[in-house]
């Protein structure tokens, strides 16, 4: 597995209990999801990029 | 209003904290006491996977705690309930961290105790009417 193959595996389980259990119904769940899903994988790659630039 | 009723009886039968010490022991198990197949499901598929996976990459789970960090590395892989206790039972995931992904897989096992922990509590407010 690779790096950010396991960062999305975290992003994926993670935003779908936090979809669940942070809203009431099944749109906003899915919604909310998604939202918290891309945060995840967005900031790993900006703090990726960020740290790559940073060690140059 | 069927809803509000079945939220209403729901609430007036039988032990408020099942729910919460259910879900806490097996993941989703709260859900499921409360008929919430779907929703329960989920829970316990994101949480048993990230656990399982952890244990793959050779993950540390907690015996002991030395430190501040290792109290609250603890303290998240006691947020899996039972899985912990079968995991510490079998000798599942490694004494020691040997390579990163080790290192990845012990963080899976600490926030799949807390998620696992989060959904608990969902499953609590879902239990007192806090949550439809």
């Amino acid at each position: 597995m690779t790096h950010f193959g396991a960062v999305l595996l975290f992003a994926l389980f993670a935003s779908v209990v936090f979809g669940v259990t942070q809203r009431d119904t099944p749109r906003r769940m899915i919604r909310y999801g998604l939202y918290c899903f891309a945060l995840f994988a967005g900031a790993a790659i900006v703090l990726s990029w960020l740290m790559f630039l940073i060690a140059r | 209003m069927a809803t509000e009723e079945n939220k209403n009886v729901a609430a007036a039968k039988g032990f408020v904290y099942l729910p919460l010490i259910a879900g806490w022991l097996v993941p989703g198990a709260g859900h499921f006491l409360l008929r919430k197949w779907g929703r329960g499901a989920l829970l316990a598929v994101s949480i048993l996977g990230m656990f399982s996976i952890g244990i793959a990459m050779q993950g540390k789970i907690y015996s002991s705690a030395h430190d501040i960090l290792d109290i609250l590395g603890l303290a998240g892989d006691l947020g899996n309930g039972l899985l912990y206790v079968v995991s510490r039972i079998f000798g599942l995931g490694a004494d020691q961290v040997m390579v990163t992904t080790a290192d990845y897989g012990t963080r899976f096992i600490v926030v799949a105790g807390l998620l696992n922990v989060i959904a608990a509590v969902d499953a609590h407010n879902l239990r007192t009417g806090r949550k439809a």
